[in-house]
């Protein structure tokens, strides 16, 4: 790998005071489902034999959906947000060098402290290291395309990494995803689990592809996609692009022993 | 107009394609990236409680297994408690027991399995006992938005007959879809289950 290159660093341009929301064992806010795909989405065509076709049982959220697995610094290793570094064998990838970052927030616009952030993505041509994918886009020696952040306390987390190809799939026989990087997040309850996929700012390929335009409501589309963020590039090594993650936010406590301040 | 809430939107969802893997479980895709991996083992030598296997597959609309699911399990340790500074029940805390974990299915037969402990049962706010079970999340190719269920036990009848998730459950037929079938193998419990993503027999998923 280069070694003149510098190791990655934080990008946040001004850091928010740390904010420790209060520790919620209220439910989460109802999901509106009106901005999410529905399971059944013809145009997305394995969706179709894999969409219950009953109602969703709505149920009050409990201790099993309230509570979720903690994740701590002991469970990530150094290199875990640096793609350009993490399977580097004799050189760093190709492709654009990019810094994506942001902030996990609830609906309340509360950061949401120390939470799992996974990411994982094709390499520069579109190739994904999967022993299932075929594509002819060769393989890059020094990519294996994943990682993972634990948010500060503010709910801000980066990482780095080269911008994803677009790569064609089997749906239509002209299919093509438009380049993304796929996101799974914890928050602070199972019931806020979500996984997700972000887009880049420009791409030609956002408004026909048959995964994106699942999504029902014309903001919510729009928030999938990351606006390049020139301010947090770092010149003469890498563009940034930004994407902040919303999840369910959630009630303040209704127990009786409900500590000060909550 | 009105003074506007300004509540932000919750990010939409999308599937989690057929590679989930390669972030999920980079082993299962075929190389070997972190220092430390997440797995389908939640139990350490010292976990108390009964050792269990649960395992089951995920069926489509055809009655076919998915081969390319993944499956995330969440659960409270053997004294009913979970891992998490929200759950304030009277239930001894395992530091050491994350109570979660997960697992993909096989690329060949789908079978998708976890060796855990079997939880306790919960108190749920009101103070009501509910019966031991799993939550469990479901992702995958096809998959728009992860699919939410539990996983209870056959061998509690009175417990289930009386929890109150089952009892919202209607018809009363369907409450049997969430219900996993104990058997023994070598000594050791394991716990059978198949989730229907469609049909007459589709599993119950919840809005939680
Ligand atoms: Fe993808």
């Amino acid at each position: 790998m280069n070694a003149q290159a510098p190791a990655l660093r934080d990008p946040r341009l001004n850091r928010p005071e740390p904010f420790t929301p209060p520790l919620g064992d209220g439910g989460f806010f109802q999901r509106d489902r009106s901005i999410h795909p529905p399971a059944h989405a013809p145009g997305y065509k394995s969706s179709v034999l894999r969409s219950p076709r009953q109602s969703l049982l709505s149920i009050e959220n409990s201790v099993s959906e309230i509570t979720g697995p903690v994740f701590g610094h002991n469970d990530l290793g150094p290199l875990d947000n640096d793609l350009i570094r993490n399977y580097a064998k004799d050189g760093d990838p190709v492709g654009e060098r990019i810094i994506v970052h942001g902030r996990v927030l609830d609906e309340t616009g509360r950061g949401v402290p120390n939470t799992l952030v996974e990411f994982w993505q094709a390499n520069a041509g579109g190739r994904y290291r999967h022993k299932k994918d075929t594509y002819l886009a060769p393989i890059d020696p020094n990519f294996g395309g994943c990682g993972r952040a634990l948010t500060d306390d503010t709910g801000y987390y980066y990482f780095r990494t080269v911008k994803p190809g677009p790569y064609p799939w089997r749906n239509f026989v002209n299919s093509w995803r438009p380049a993304h990087i796929h996101f799974s997040v914890f928050g602070s309850g199972f019931a806020q689990r979500l996984i997700t996929q972000m887009y880049f700012e420009g791409d030609p390929l956002i408004p026909v592809c048959p995964i994106l335009t699942t999504i029902p409501d014309k903001d919510a589309l729009d928030r999938l996609v990351a606006p390049l963020d020139l301010n947090a590039s770092t010149p003469f090594d890498s563009l940034a692009y930004r994407f902040d993650i919303v999840l369910r936010g959630q009630r303040s406590t209704y127990f009786e022993n409900r500590t000060a301040g909550n | 107009m009105p003074q506007p809430l300004n509540y932000l939107k919750e990010t939409a969802s999308q599937t989690a394609g057929p590679y989930v893997h390669i972030g999920l479980i980079p082993a299962m895709a075929g190389f070997d990236i972190f220092e430390k991996n997440f797995s389908n083992v939640l139990v350490a030598p010292n976990t108390k409680g009964e050792r269990i296997t649960l395992e089951g597959k995920v069926l489509d609309g055809s009655g076919s297994p998915l081969r390319d699911v993944l499956l995330e399990i969440w659960q409270a340790n053997a004294a009913g408690r979970y891992n998490h500074p929200a759950d304030r029940s009277a239930g001894a805390l395992e530091q050491e027991f994350r109570g979660w974990g997960r697992g993909g299915s096989d690329f060949d037969t789908g079978l998708v399995t976890f060796e855990t402990i079997k939880p306790g049962a919960i108190i749920d706010k009101a103070g009501r006992k509910c019966a031991p079970h799993i939550n469990v999340w479901i992702v995958a190719r096809g998959i728009n938005i992860g699919l939410n269920t539990r996983l209870y036990f056959s061998d509690e009848e009175a417990a289930n007959a009386a929890d109150p998730v089952l009892n919202l459950v209607e018809p009363p037929v369907r409450r049997k879809t969430l219900i996993a079938t104990r058997s023994e193998r070598g000594g050791k419990a394991v716990y059978s289950f198949t989730i229907n993503l469609q049909g007459a027999e589709e599993t119950v998923f919840f809005d939680v």
